[in-house]
């Protein structure tokens, strides 16, 4: 029962990063701004999710799939992140404070 | 009020939408994701068909179908797509 | 008292129709693009709620993620050209939109009219599942019970990809989409170090299709993903000569399904009645066959042109 309180504390809190992340995504002025927002709530959102989700499954296996899932989406985002930062650098994009 | 329900007529939206974009719209690349709205529409349709109040378990025929719908999809997809490359191609020899 | 999850699923209906509309009216091409990938995705999303995994997994790697790739592609040669705008006399449009409400009203009295939760055809597969060789039953249609369904749509992949390959012999040499060197060397490392992931979870697809969701179709996809990532950071460089390995590749899984399907008959058995002491080995057999071709195959049509129309041009910069 305990661990299900947890693991539900545990989803809520990433839902709560992916609402804000969002909501940075909407509000903030320019894209790296937005990135910013994006990578950081989502990067703990995700991590949050999974961590409370593989406290809920039965198996080991399960559970290292489900933080498999956790890392390659946290690599991919980061590189994404970066590719996208780097075009907004290349391409002259308006920026605040540039 | 049931979940097949539900998505059974977000099925028929999406596929009418998709269907108005087809006849309505002019751009190549916008026809063709119009189509691509359909298709998805008449999966969602094959989905719920195939869908039963849990815990029974859904009907796996449909879903095959819809498996096999999804790659004929991108195969038709990827023809207009070069087709489309083609047409840009040509347009712009011939202004030159 | 409403259930939770049913105002889920009324939330999520919404906005899988709304984002179609976006889809079709927003002005950026690019976003446009980007909407029908989250569309893909939200729809995927929908089919888990359906209960149909197989379907969520196939529709997220091959109908939103690898065409996705596919129409950034497309995008990326044909973005210079404006866009045309309906250009349709008015008339002409609102006598459309009013066929398609009249389509729509059909259709969803036809639906209301229907009922819901028929056992149709799964009470049959249940009983023959033991047959089958399989455990998992939407992976004993595709391959055994309805085997010729998916042979042919293997063929229609064949067929694609040749189509491609003839159409784009007369497309300008724009320069192909790279993650080169001037990216830095992130995109590289990345590749180094996802690459070997990507292929085992791939080929674990493949191989847990037998008795969970997953399959060759879903496992094909995410080694195509492989074949694109290859391809973006020039790891492989597609040249003349292995043109002929890559038909080969093409033709395997429709070779090697029909070969199968056609060896097994005889002694009283049909073509694709496979014995059933040999039936897991078999349909094993022929999913690793067409894994292969469909991810040669997907990656082909995202490189679209054959390596030769690069080489007799001069190469690329």
């Amino acid at each position: 029962m305990s661990i299900e309180l947890l693991a539900l504390v545990l989803i809520a809190a990433g839902a709560a990063f992916f609402v804000v992340g969002t909501i940075g995504l909407l509000r903030f002025p320019d894209t790296l701004c937005r990135l910013h927002a994006l990578t950081k709530a989502d990067g703990l959102g995700l991590g949050l999710t999974c961590l409370g989700v593989a406290l809920l499954v039965g198996s080991v296996g399960e559970m290292l799939r489900i933080l498999l899932i956790w890392g390659l989406v946290a690599v991919s985002s980061a590189v994404s992140g970066h590719l996208i930062a780097g075009h907004v650098l290349r391409s002259n994009a308006p920026v605040r404070g540039r | 009020m049931s979940t097949g329900l539900i998505f059974g007529l977000t099925g028929l939206g999406v596929f009418v939408v998709g269907l108005c974009g087809a006849l309505v719209l002019v751009d190549p690349l916008r026809r063709v994701l119009a189509l691509k709205l359909c298709s998805v529409g008449a999966g969602f349709m094959l989905v719920v068909a195939a869908w039963k109040a849990p815990p029974e378990a859904p009907d796996p025929v449909p879903h095959a179908l819809v498996i096999t719908g999804i790659v004929v999809m991108i195969s038709a997809t990827a023809v207009a797509l070069a087709l489309i490359r083609r047409l840009h191609t040509l347009e712009h020899e011939h202004h030159d | 008292m409403i259930d939770p999850l049913l105002l889920f699923d009324v939330i999520l209906g919404l906005a899988i129709v709304s984002l179609a509309v976006t889809v079709l009216v927003v002005r950026d091409r690019f976003a446009m693009i980007v909407l029908v990938i989250v569309f893909g995705l939200m729809s995927a999303l929908a089919w888990v709620r359906l209960a149909a995994p197989d379907v969520a997994l196939a529709e997220a790697a091959i109908g939103t993620g690898l065409t996705g790739a596919l129409l950034l592609a497309t995008w990326r040669q044909v973005r210079t050209e404006p866009e045309r705008w309906p250009a349709l006399p008015r008339g002409v449009m609102v006598i459309n939109m009013g066929l398609c409400a009249l389509v729509l009203a059909g259709l969803v009295g036809a639906f209301l009219a229907t009922p819901l939760g028929t056992p149709g055809l799964g009470v049959a597969v249940a009983d023959n599942l033991a047959d089958s060789g399989v455990e998992h039953p939407v992976t004993a249609v595709l391959l055994n019970f309805r085997a010729y369904d998916t042979l042919m749509e293997v063929v229609v992949l064949l067929v694609a990809v040749i189509a491609v390959w003839m159409i784009d012999r007369g497309v300008s040499q724009a320069p192909q989409p790279t993650l080169g060197p001037e990216l830095g060397d992130l995109p590289r490392g990345f590749a180094r170090l996802v690459l070997p992931a990507i292929t085992v979870i791939g080929a674990y697809l493949l191989w847990v299709g037998t008795s969970a969701p997953g399959g060759a179709f879903q496992g094909g996809a995410v080694l195509a993903a492989v074949g694109i990532l290859l391809l973006l950071t020039q790891r492989y460089q597609p040249q003349p000569s292995h043109r002929p390995l890559a038909r080969g590749v093409f033709v395997l899984g429709v070779a090697g399904f029909a070969a199968v399907a056609l060896l097994v008959a005889g002694g009283g058995r049909v073509p694709f009645e496979y014995p059933a002491d040999h039936a897991k080995t078999l349909i094993l057999l022929i999913e690793g066959l067409v894994t292969l071709s469909i991810a040669a195959t997907l990656a082909a049509l995202f490189h679209g042109r054959e390596p030769e129309a690069i080489s007799t041009q001069g190469g690329r910069s």
